[in-house]
């Protein structure tokens, strides 16, 4: 039962070490890309111009939840993916929002 | 949010699993990875905190991680995870502190997109029932740490159904969307896969013009006793403004209950949603249950009891937020004086860089 449980922490481990190297180098593009889905958020949250995507984000996302600051392409598609089952979002719906999110 | 009803391995065995799990997650992620390079990464989310209650003089002390994967494999399936990792730790009569610690699979679900309207969903899922278990749960979207008191109603005892559902949207337009979500659960006691057998669902409207959700809740226990639960809930929050109001009411067969909260972000004084000002968010929760017969069962008080809960949040920068409240509870059993704060970071990120 010991080594069961070393070997599962270990490959555990490895893999999640792993994953975090894969991940770092997008650390860089992905703050560029916080930068400009902070701005779409700011300039997207302006009543003067309304979107399908934005309203979709409104009404069934931020009803629960902010807006995430670190939304970029890296991300966009499965936080859309999961909303789409969360919410119950139609196929139009869906495709507003990943496109509002990842435009 | 499992209770402890269901039988449970031993630690070094729960632990085993967990880590086996998410392990195997971490794997196909990996094969995922190299089966497309076009492929939605996997996310991980979710939030970490760190939560004080003082309830009646005793205060507990939680970390506590609720960890979320998402994991796309092709166009129409899907896998998603949530992890539930806290230790509690409180005060030993005259012997300094104790701790116990839980670790709970919230749901591991696979989800395939049957059409446009539909979408099976197989595994454990959160018991569709209200509007609590399936959005509020996750510590991030909590206005207040505790679960209402009427949560146990419809939930079935752990609050997941193992077996198979399906949801979708009936239709959306601009005025109107209709949607809804079905399910059917057997009965398991694994220790992470704890789920009574049971059956249910629900069916809500929203109305995008005026921000206002209707919606009904069936579930049916079909374990020992077979019992009916039934849920309402209604939830308004106006376009364009910080203003959200939440409230459910659940039956039992021998209880009831009903919770509302509002909340306003104070945006709208002046300097936006990133202002100091604007960054402060009062909330409020009133909630109340009335016992008809005794039922062990039920999750609800076991007499009549009322709540009320102030609170302030701040939503700092940088995906932190925190949360500080008061209540009072009044019950025959005695009144109590509910002190809560918590600090909460949400995390997102990619497994892997993205190729588009």
């Amino acid at each position: 039962m010991k080594s069961l449980e070393i070997i599962t922490l270990g490959l555990a481990v490895s893999i999640s070490a792993l994953a975090a190297a894969s991940s770092m180098p997008s650390a860089q593009s992905d703050s560029q890309s916080q930068a400009q889905s902070t701005s779409k958020l700011s300039r997207s949250s302006h009543p003067a111009t309304p979107d399908r995507g934005q309203r979709v984000f409104q009404q069934n996302c931020a009803r629960c939840h902010s807006a995430p600051e670190n939304l970029g392409p890296s991300v966009s598609g499965a936080v859309a993916r999961h909303m789409r089952v969360r919410a119950n979002l139609s196929d139009a719906d869906f495709r507003a929002l990943l496109h509002f999110l990842n435009p | 949010m499992k209770t402890d009803r269901v039988n449970k391995p031993s630690p070094p065995q729960r632990l085993a699993h967990a880590i086996s799990a998410f392990a195997i997650l971490c794997a196909l992620c990996g094969v995922s990875t190299s089966a497309s390079a076009q492929q939605d990464p996997a996310i991980i989310s979710g939030g970490i905190g760190f939560l004080t209650t003082t309830n009646g003089g005793n205060t507990n002390y939680i970390p506590e991680a609720r960890p979320v994967a998402v994991l796309p494999l092709g166009d129409h399936l899907q896998i998603e995870t949530r992890a539930t990792i806290l230790s509690n730790f409180f005060h030993r009569t005259g012997d300094g502190y104790d701790h116990f610690t839980f670790k709970t699979m919230d749901y591991l679900q696979a989800d395939v997109k049957a059409g446009s309207h539909a979408t099976i969903v197989a595994g454990e899922f959160l018991t569709p029932f209200g509007t609590y278990n399936e959005r509020l749960t996750q510590i991030w979207n909590q206005t207040f740490q505790d679960l209402p008191l009427i949560y146990g109603v419809g939930t079935m005892n752990t609050g997941s159904g193992l077996g198979g559902m399906v949801r979708g949207n009936v239709f959306a337009n601009d005025r109107a969307s209709v949607s809804y979500a079905a399910y059917y659960s057997a009965n398991s006691t694994s220790g992470y896969f704890g789920a009574e057998r049971s059956s249910g669902g629900q069916a809500q409207v929203y109305l995008p013009e005026s921000g206002v959700e209707i919606g009904a809740s069936y579930g049916r226990s079909l374990g020992a006793v077979h019992e009916n639960f039934e849920g309402m809930h209604l939830w308004w929050q106006p376009v364009d403004t910080g203003f959200r109001f939440r409230s459910e009411f659940g039956r039992a067969p021998h209880a009831k209950g009903y919770w509302f909260e509002t909340d306003y972000r104070l945006q709208q004084l002046g300097g936006g949603a990133d202002s100091a000002l604007g960054r402060l968010e009062p909330v409020f929760r009133m909630q109340q249950t009335f016992r008809d017969a005794p039922d062990n069962n039920d999750g609800l008080p076991f007499v009549n009891t009322k709540r009320a809960d102030f609170g302030l949040d701040y939503h700092l920068p940088h995906e932190i937020r925190v949360h500080t409240s008061y209540g009072r509870q009044f019950s025959p059993d005695g009144n109590v004086n509910i002190w809560e704060t918590s600090l909460v970071y949400r995390l997102l990120i990619p497994t892997w860089k993205s190729k588009h």
